[in-house]
């Protein structure tokens, strides 16, 4: 039972730690002081996420694993995050989509798991509910001013769509696991939350004069540990310090 | 010896509320070490401080989950209470998550003279964190400003100019 949460708490901070990754590699080459400040900003939001999340897995499972050794110390199959987080930041319409498709999934999981009847978890979700709404907001106006802006700006947005769509299937996946923590009231099913994520990108693609494509086939594999290929060459750079200098620390 | 029995329980209790209240100002004196002239009193996050088997436990709750701050300002708060002559221990807590409601309005007056403009009231409100709000200057009171930036050079902080006295300053953001 403790293993199906653990397992699953791992996934769901697999995601908040890698597309914190993707984030955090903009500092510094933000096309604006703004942006640069702000992306930093949000990957710090779900880094802190992802380290109450691996943080409480590692005591649900009681195997002794820190947030560092689940953060740094496993191999690529052993991540289970979505595939959308690792995609590659692309241009900036890229990294925007992305965080808009992902924000607005995980608004509704936060507002719904503020009532897990796991407390620990409630807890996290009472304060990373706050702390999204700054991210829906944010990535959804940039999406409006650049699918309604100049030519080349909806061109960039209406490619990232193309390229991105296709992997947002995979936010409402269920796992075994987490159906044993559904059943329990631990954490909110994904399926129940796709009508809202509907919602939330029909409106703001509506303002950004965007199309919601059909995705003929959807991409996936992410939750069972087959990763994209760009997914290697982000661990590197990830693990880097605590694979060459082991238990390295501040 | 009724009477005493009495009179030394009172007296115990006496102590104890004693030593609990000068295990709180110990803590409580603790400053936010990114913005130093508030206390994690000021800003809220020291939620209490009780006296368990003669050890002091503190809770503290974060303010945003990434904030880097956390393991200094839990480290500097044991510090003071084991510098404070108490076995100490400091517990996280995250429910009922804090809001800038909790910051003081001692605390408020301290960002506004530290030169950042405080936190507007009643943050739990969609239309505090959404709706267009006016931040006042905090040099000159003004209430014409413009946000340059909705993120700063801390999670809590957003970026503002002064229209009138041209004065850049950090406002502390709702949440």
């Amino acid at each position: 039972m403790g293993q199906a949460l653990a397992n699953s708490l791992i996934a769901l901070g697999d995601d908040h730690l890698i597309l914190g990754h993707r984030l955090s590699q903009w500092c510094g080459h933000a096309p604006m002081l703004e942006e640069d400040l702000s992306m930093p900003n949000m990957a710090l939001d779900l880094l802190g996420q992802a380290r109450n999340l691996f943080t409480y897995a590692g005591e649900l499972e009681g195997k002794g694993r820190t947030e560092d050794d689940l953060a740094y110390l496993r191999s690529d199959r052993d991540y289970k995050n979505i595939l959308l987080v690792e995609r590659p930041n692309g241009d900036f319409a890229h990294t925007m989509l992305r965080q808009l498709y992902f924000a607005a999934y995980m608004q509704p999981f936060w507002q719904a798991a503020c009532q897990s009847t796991d407390s620990t978890i409630a807890g996290f979700a009472e304060k990373a509910v706050k702390e999204i709404a700054y991210h829906i907001r944010h990535a959804g106006e940039w999406v409006i001013r650049l699918g309604d802006g100049t030519e080349e700006s909806a061109r960039r947005m209406a490619d990232a769509v193309e390229a991105l769509h296709i992997y947002t299937d995979e936010l409402f996946t269920v796992t075994d696991d987490m159906a044993t923590c559904i059943d329990k009231g631990h954490l909110p099913d994904p399926q129940s939350l796709r009508p809202s994520w509907q919602r939330t990108i029909t409106q703001i693609f509506d303002e950004a004069l965007l199309e919601i494509p059909e995705v003929a086939f959807p991409q996936e594999g992410g939750r069972d540990g087959r990763h994209t290929e760009d997914f290697g060459h982000l661990l590197s750079e990830l693990q880097y310090m605590q694979r060459a200098y082991p238990g390295m620390a501040w | 010896m009724v009477a005493t029995a009495k009179l030394s329980k009172l007296a115990s209790a006496a102590t104890t509320e004693f030593e609990q209240a000068r295990a709180w100002a110990a803590a409580a004196a603790v400053p936010d070490p990114e913005v130093p002239c508030v206390t994690v009193a000021d800003l809220g996050i020291l939620r209490s401080v009780e006296l368990v088997n003669g050890e002091a436990v503190a809770r503290v709750s974060p303010t945003y989950s990434g904030c880097p701050a956390v393991l200094a300002i839990e480290l500097a708060v044991e510090a003071a209470l084991l510098e404070a002559g108490f076995a100490a221990r400091v517990e996280r807590v995250f429910s009922p998550a804090w809001t800038t409601d909790w910051v003081t309005q001692e605390g408020r007056e301290k960002l506004k003279a530290y030169g950042i403009a405080p936190p507007q009231e009643q943050s739990n409100s969609k239309l505090a964190l959404f709706g267009e709000t006016t931040v006042n200057c905090p040099r000159c009171d003004s209430s014409q400003t413009t946000k340059i930036s909705e993120f700063g050079s801390t999670p809590c902080k957003a970026h503002y100019q002064c229209d009138i006295c041209a004065e850049p300053f950090d406002y502390f953001k709702c949440l």
